[in-house]
């Protein structure tokens, strides 16, 4: 099957993501920051926050790892700016797949997760 | 006739058809498929043999232990081992490296060194660093050098008398490098350091004889040689083997018990406690027969013309880049594609029914010898042909910029 036909592997919003992620890069006044890895692939996410007294004022990611991953930390880093800390740990897998819009099998579910896990430790 | 044209119909599974297409299995060094017979053979057992083993005195259990034992008796002719007290069963490589690694471990003293090596799975290296916590010994390592091979300079220099154990891979999980086995072991043996074996990805593949390659212990995996899970065997030499004390206890693996003592069993069943996965190894010998009636000459042969087909198609792809030796090498080939996460192409060659692995492969300094969080890779066993290869080929090439 040529490129030209073959349906594409993730959704358009992953897909972006991916090539053109938004919210990855150092936040150098970061005034929290986590970082783990997927035992399963040894993929590595950091996730940087700038935190202006309750509040979110900016975060970014860095890190190795696969497209669904990338795009869930990238999306993740857009949704938490501005919210509270509260708010911010609130976010979930859901949330993060709305905006992706993309069903992720299970095999795959650590790949959208682990940026979120990696945030809840950065924001605890 | 072609190696696949004659076993491909022996194994039901690759009759399967995923996402629409036929199954193409290119994942065998994570566990190969099983062929008809090794099915059969355990459904017959369970259906008309089984009982437990050793103590049971009726007609069941006399046959299950037959039957079990037999399993030993044709694993020791497989891999050429001088004899049948020499091979224990266990539940895995991983497993038989930990028993040796437990037992080996008791005998460590302050300032001892256990020599391992930059390529080796994790199951060849967690269990050593259980070893020497706690006990004053440390672990060294061998560094890899070329295209992945290791320096074997670094092994003289690595090799001291503080040196008790010297514990590498027969063949990389992940570069296919076949390391000098006889050499290395001889070169344990004169510092006198025990040489330790992870043979999983060699015994499948390989043409085997433990006299000659002289190794102090030698593990590897049923699942992977065509046979069930959940069963490995653990080669040791006699001498060796008697000198050990068992690390694990329970049933099986003695002679006598008080409450506050036991004695040992004699070999093999000394490092057997428990009720052994019977069934399992009744599977082990199908597997056995199966490749031993194909001749494990003629299996190496065709598995390494695919391996080599396989770096050679990959690598002249744009933007592909091939892992490992390039022709001597066993039947798995690792390679990165720009732009392209290794778990993303595992998932797009799935659409197209291609199963392969991606990942660290549980070889993590592995990879940051490379220089990458993992790598994709495709594995042969004797079903695979080369027009699979080709699929493969064709298939990476199509992957496009980015996914």
């Amino acid at each position: 099957m040529s490129s030209a036909t073959r349906p594409a592997l993730y959704s358009e919003a992953i897909r972006d993501r991916w090539r053109r992620p938004r919210y990855r890069g150092e936040l150098p006044d970061a005034t929290a920051t986590a970082e783990d890895v997927n035992p399963l692939c040894g993929d590595r996410v950091r996730m940087q926050v700038r935190l202006d007294g309750d509040r979110v004022a900016a975060a970014r990611f860095a890190g190795d790892s696969c497209a669904i991953c990338t795009a869930s930390a990238d999306v993740l880093a857009e949704l938490v700016e501005g919210r509270s800390r509260a708010d911010a740990t609130r976010l979930g897998a859901t949330d993060v797949l709305g905006v992706l819009q993309a069903d992720v099998r299970p095999t795959r579910m650590r790949c959208v997760t682990l940026p979120i896990s990696v945030l809840g430790r950065a924001l605890a | 006739m072609r190696l696949d044209e004659q076993t491909r119909r022996d194994f039901p599974i690759l009759q399967r058809i995923v996402n629409g297409r036929p199954l193409v299995y290119l994942d065998s060094a994570a566990s190969s498929q099983k062929p008809r017979t090794v099915i059969e053979a355990m459904t017959r057992y369970y259906e008309t043999s089984h009982a437990n083993v050793h103590r049971s005195i009726h007609t069941l259990g006399e046959e299950a232990t037959e039957l079990y034992e037999l399993a030993r008796d044709r694993v020791q002719r497989f891999i050429g081992a001088p004899a049948r007290e020499e091979i224990v069963f266990t539940r895995g490589t991983t497993d038989a490296l930990s028993i040796v690694a437990e037992a080996v471990g008791r005998t460590l003293k302050p300032g001892d060194e256990v020599l391992v090596t930059d390529l080796e799975h994790h199951s060849n290296l967690v269990p050593w660093q259980a070893a020497v916590r706690d006990r004053g010994a440390r672990i060294r390592s061998v560094p890899l050098t070329g295209e992945g091979v290791l320096d074997l300079a670094a092994v003289d220099r690595l090799l001291t008398e503080r040196t008790r154990v010297f514990a590498f891979a027969h063949v990389s999980n992940v570069l296919g490098t076949i390391n000098p086995v006889a050499d290395l072991a001889g070169r344990a043996r004169r510092v006198g350091a025990l040489s330790v074996v992870d043979g999983a990805q060699a015994v499948p593949h390989l043409s085997l004889d433990m006299s000659a390659l002289g190794c102090d212990f030698y593990a590897f995996s049923a699942h992977k040689m065509l046979g069930p899970t959940g069963l490995g065997v653990l080669y040791g030499r006699r001498a060796v083997l008697e000198a050990l004390e068992p690390a694990r206890g329970g049933s099986e693996m003695i002679k006598e018990v008080w409450v506050d003592r036991a004695t040992w069993n004699d070999l093999p069943w000394r490092f057997e406690p428990g009720t052994p996965p019977i069934a399992e190894a009744v599977g082990l010998t199908a597997a056995i027969e199966y490749l031993e009636k194909l001749g494990m000459d003629r299996v190496r042969e065709h598995e390494q013309a695919l391996a080599i087909q396989t770096v050679e198609l990959l690598a002249a792809i744009p933007g592909v880049h091939v892992y490992g030796p390039r022709r001597e090498r066993a039947a798995v080939v690792s390679f990165a594609v720009d732009g392209w996460h290794p778990h993303d192409v595992a998932a797009a060659l799935d659409v197209e029914a291609i199963a392969v692995r991606a990942g660290h492969h549980c070889a993590q300094p592995l990879m940051r010898w490379c220089g990458v969080v993992g790598t994709t890779r495709a594995s042969f066993s004797v079903y695979n042909s080369s027009e699979e290869v080709a699929l493969l080929a064709h298939a990476v090439a199509a992957l496009g910029a980015a996914p």
